[in-house]
């Protein structure tokens, strides 16, 4: 198996396609990327590039139609649902656009709520300890109705790291937050990201905020059109 | 723009797209079993009366103390019915030097229109059925003057002037039914030997009959045409007065069959209302969209009116078919249990069913749709902005609102519709104050339990305005069904029960005081039973209070035949075991100081009678006055002696008496009898076994119906079960995929679920269970008028049961999201 030990995630010639009434729809063709262990990587685009699926695929959330991906040396196409899981809980952190916050959580349920399914004794504290990082001592017993959106994104992000993720897949994090919110949570990602030493991997719109990134790849109809 | 197309092209794209399945799928079942029902009904009801008929021995039955006027004749021959003419009168029987009185009745060819004669060969012998009547010169008689007269068949005996040569033993002849305690034994005779008994002559007392046979309608005409009131010597009868207890099998079989079709409706509206609400969430996107594009709120209202129309009609007409269908296979089913087969179906259910599924959808559905009107088109900026939702309770309110005008329609029955809407809409009530009540209790509960179950009970306790919508649109639908099976099970057990296979089968009438104890020890002896001997009294009923009884001060003509008849009084110190008390209390023992009456509740209504009036009979001449201070309710149809007035002893047992006594005697010690009658000739027996058959087969009907209508029911209630759980489908597949990308793997998101669903389950369960056993509790007491105990069991089983199925529906429901990427449903919202 040719695994580059420095690679954390690997896409090796991935297609996804699904069927529609006008026939089978190639939503990715063909891509190849390689990321660094504590690399930032943003996948730039326009609307159905395919960055979202691309960003799905590389965290296992989906499988491709062909191709293989290697996430933090684990070949995801080998594994079932399950495993997948596993690698999620154990590697993987997620940060969305529209929080996916569950309602009925507190901040600190949602927050311990990963640490808990990985079965760990201290999710209550760990959970707490991660709030705090991101300033929500105060607020961790309120339900996600009860905050503001930039709070929810923030409750998204302590929940992200509470198992201290070895990669943190965002997708879109800023694209529901005002301007002022949006550059608060833009900067606990990275402040997180270079703390914990995460690798990140983040979908935007925003050129000012893939400028940030290490690196980045550019995507068009599918493809992967430029890697800067 | 044409809002019809676009409405049914709307309508083929949400089915397709499986949004209007499960309103669709909850019509066409209730559909179904309301014109299963309605079908089944209808020619049960129609095959009863054709046997109600042979009560009678014909169609329509008229009675003269005057021979019949030939324009009566003659009306019914052009009218092309099927005639009859018979005489009855007493006379008395002579053979050698014994002579009885018997009641003579002469009857022609045509006789009987309906049903059959019955005889046999041997006393208390095997019976056969008899399509023809007494030869000329011959007469057949029954046990009684064949015992009393010494007489074997073919002796002749004297009838009159003329000689009859004994032929065969009358077992059973159709129309006998009447007065059963006053009648002297039967010999029936040919009405062509009549004139030779020179019994005919001016002055004698005569009872005429003319039996008339032929279609309803032409009987209904014919009945119409004549004008009885003109001939104050003639009475009619039709199958209206068919017996007391085959009327009131019907009226109970009606009864539960309407609980039956009530249900289903109940269910079925709440499933439709249920996805209604689910289904109108959904579109607010689409009606903003359209909204934004210029749709005016009319047009809205007028798309989803005709899209719902459209649903109702195609659905309601696959259920009428279903229906006609199903009650066929429940025909089938039914071949060989009735003794003759069922009339052909009517299509009047077809429309019923067409009607039932428009009202539904319009009390159930519509109004959620309606309120789709209300989606603001500002909704494509602002997500956020959903109409105000209807109120729930409203919903709920209005459904029980339809309820209440659709089934009398359905049952036929106020009070069980009544009892039936009022114990739904507390039900209501109750479960959602207990299962607020109980979300509270557990949401303590919830930090000290493992993961899963945590995650489970946090699902129900944070929705929990969800979760008691839930858990009162499921428990509704598992109380009725659970209702539904104790009615059948308990309900259905005690009516039998009150026909065991030991159903008193003979009455002995005509005991006198002395031959009391002997004939009470001799059949002790013989049936190793207690048997109970009641004295039975005659009286007419002069006065109530101060008001002089005049039949015709009463309109009702029920009121007004029991006004002008003379009754059976009994005495007892005791109420009977099957009476009771249903206003006023019972005489102490030892008070003999005054006269005391118990009444039947019943006739006391009838008549005007109520608790202190004080009442006077004439009893041999002399007048008895009495105080009413009770009320009874009477088991009617238990086949055991009954009595619509009753005493204390000190009241009437100096007055000349007779003894009553119903007895059930099988097969194998009928011989007994003849000892009986050779011993005690006065006595008459009574064979009542033909209607205790007739009302045997009516209960079977029934049980089997109600058995089919549960299928249904069953089925209504899955889908409200469905819809229910389908309410917060959505957010649950979303926490399943949130979780997953978290981490979770399939076990746990699984037991998640089924902690979930337990949880709801459970308490669902439980309230259900408590909620039926009260409301049948209801309906025994003041509907059915049966004792019944409940089985204590069902608070452990319903719970259980009730887990057991939402844990499997709902995770039925949710395959598609453990089979889904997580990716998937993310995605959706």
């Amino acid at each position: 198996m040719d695994l580059d030990s420095n690679n954390i995630v690997e896409a090796k010639a991935i297609v996804k396609q699904v069927s529609s009434p006008e026939g089978t729809l190639t939503i990715l063709a063909d891509v190849n990327l390689s990321i660094k262990q504590g690399e930032s990587l943003a996948v730039i685009g326009v609307s159905g590039s395919g960055k979202s699926t691309l960003l799905g695929l590389l965290a296992g959330l989906d499988t491709p139609t062909s191709g293989k991906v290697i996430l933090n040396g684990t070949i995801l196409n080998d594994l079932d649902e399950d495993g997948r899981a596993q690698i999620r809980n154990q590697s993987v952190g997620f940060v969305f656009q529209s929080f996916h916050l569950l309602p009925g959580l507190t901040a600190l349920e949602n927050t311990a709520l990963p640490l808990e399914l990985a079965g760990s004794d201290q999710a209550d504290e760990i959970a707490r300890q991660r709030l705090a990082d991101v300033g929500l001592s105060e607020r961790i017993h309120h339900y996600p109705n009860q905050l503001s959106g930039g709070e929810q994104q923030r409750v998204a992000l302590a929940r992200a790291f509470a198992c201290n993720p070895k990669i943190l897949f965002a997708d879109e994090p800023t694209g529901n937050l005002d301007q002022k919110t949006a550059q608060l949570i833009i900067d606990m990602i990275f402040k997180m990201n270079k703390d914990n030493g995460t690798t990140l991997v983040m979908v935007t719109h925003d050129d000012a905020l893939a400028s940030l990134c290490d690196r980045n790849v550019v995507m068009t109809g599918g493809k992967i059109t430029k890697d800067i | 723009m044409n809002t019809l197309k676009f409405a049914f092209n709307g309508l083929k794209r949400d089915w397709y797209s499986g949004e209007l399945r499960l309103i669709g799928i909850s019509i066409l079942i209730a559909v179904a079993c309301l014109s299963s029902v309605s079908f089944f009904t209808d020619r049960v009801k129609r095959g009863t009366q054709k046997q109600a008929t042979e009560l009678l021995a014909a169609d329509l039955v008229l009675i003269s103390s005057k021979k019949i006027q030939t324009k009566y004749i003659d009306a019914g021959t052009s009218a092309a019915l099927i005639i009859s003419l018979s005489e009855s009168f007493r006379s008395v029987v002579l053979k050698n030097d014994k002579l009885e009185l018997a009641e003579v009745k002469a009857v022609d060819s045509s006789y009987p229109i309906r049903g059959h004669l019955r005889t046999s060969d041997n006393l208390f012998g095997e019976e056969q059925v008899n399509d023809s009547i007494p030869s000329r010169g011959s007469a057949w008689v029954d046990s009684r003057l064949l015992q009393a007269l010494q007489v074997d068949i073919g002796q002749s005996i004297s009838l009159g002037a003329s000689e009859l040569i004994v032929e065969k033993i009358l077992t059973y002849e159709p129309d006998r039914g009447g007065d059963l305690f006053n009648i002297a034994p039967r010999l029936m005779m040919n009405r062509a030997d009549l004139d030779k008994t020179k019994l005919v002559l001016p002055g004698s007392r005569i009872q005429y009959r003319l039996l008339l046979g032929g279609k309803s309608e032409r009987i209904d005409a014919y009945r119409e045409q004549i004008n009885v009131e003109d001939n104050d010597h003639l009475s009619v009868q039709g199958i209206k007065d068919a017996r007391p207890e085959i009327k009131s099998a019907l009226e109970r079989a009606e009864q539960f069959l309407g609980l039956a079709a009530l249900v289903s409706i109940a269910l079925a509206g709440l499933a439709v209302a249920m996805s209604a609400q689910r289904f109108a969430i959904r579109h607010y996107d689409n009606c903003a969209i359209m909204r934004c594009l210029g749709l005016k709120q009319g047009q809205i209202t007028q798309i989803y009116f005709f899209q719902l129309m459209l649903l109702s009609l195609i659905c309601s007409f696959i259920g009428c078919m279903l229906g006609f269908f199903a009650q066929e296979v429940l025909n089938q089913t039914l071949i060989g249990m009735t003794q003759q087969p069922l009339p052909d179906p009517s299509w009047s259910p077809v429309l019923s069913g067409l009607f039932a599924g428009l009202i539904t959808v319009i009390a159930f559905a519509l109004p959620q749709l309606v309120h789709l009107r209300e989606v603001s088109p500002l909704r494509v900026l602002r997500k956020d902005l959903s109409p105000v939702p209807l109120n729930n309770y409203a919903i709920y309110a209005l459904a029980i609102i339809t309820l209440v005008l659709l089934s009398p329609w359905q049952s036929g029955n106020v009070n069980l519709t009544l009892y039936t809407v009022a114990g739904l809409f507390l039900t209501a009530i109750a479960l959602a104050l207990s299962a607020k009540m109980m979300i509270k209790l557990l949401k303590k509960l919830q930090p000290k339990l493992k993961m899963a179950a945590r995650h489970g009970l946090a699902n129900v306790t944070r929705r929990s305005d969800q979760s008691i919508m839930q858990i009162i649109g499921i428990g509704i639908g598992v109380t009725v069904m659970l209702l539904l099976t104790l009615v059948r099970t308990d309900l259905l057990e005690g009516w039998q029960n009150r026909l065991p296979n030991d159903a008193p089968n003979y009455f002995l009438i005509n005991i006198q005081p002395e031959q009391v104890s002997g004939i009470k020890a001799q059949l002790s002896a013989s049936l190793g039973t207690n048997i109970e001997l009641h004295p039975m009294v005659r009286g007419r009923l002069i006065k109530i209070n101060d008001n002089i009884i005049n039949p015709n001060d009463y309109k009702d003509p029920r009121a007004n035949r029991l006004a002008a008849r003379e009754f059976n009084l009994s005495y007892a110190d005791e109420i009977q075991i099957e009476n009771r008390l249903v206003a006023g209390k019972w005489w102490y023992l030892d008070d003999d100081s005054k006269n005391y009456f118990s009444v039947e509740e019943g006739i006391a209504k009838t008549l005007g009678i109520s608790i202190g009036d004080q009442l006077t009979y004439s009893i041999a001449g002399k007048d008895i006055l009495g105080e009413v201070i009770n009320l009874r309710w009477v088991e009617w149809d238990s086949f055991n002696v009954n009595f619509f007035v009753v005493s204390n002893t000190a009241a009437l047992d100096s007055y000349p008496s007779t003894f009553i006594s119903s007895l059930f005697i099988p097969e194998s010690k009928r011989s007994m009898l003849i000892d009986l009658v050779k011993q005690y000739p006065s006595i008459t027996v009574f064979d009542i076994d033909a209607i205790l058959t007739q009302v045997r087969i009516i209960m079977n009907q029934v049980i089997r119906t109600v058995e089919f209508v549960f299928i249904f029911t069953v089925l209504t209630g899955i889908a409200v079960l469905f819809a229910a759980l389908q309410s917060t489908h959505d957010e649950r597949s979303h926490e399943s995929a949130l979780m997953s990308a978290l981490g979770a793997n399939r076990k746990q998101i699984v037991s998640g679920l089924v902690a979930e669903f337990m949880f709801l389950g459970g308490i669902t369960g439980l309230l259900s269970a408590i909620a039926a056993s009260v409301i049948e509790m209801a309906l025994a007491e003041y509907v059915f008028k049966m004792d019944i105990i409940i089985n204590p069991l069902i608070w452990l089983i319903a719970p259980l049961a009730c887990c057991l199925i939402i844990v499997s529906t709902g995770l039925f429901g949710t395959r598609k999201v453990l089979a889904s990427s997580p990716m998937l449903m993310l995605r959706k919202v």
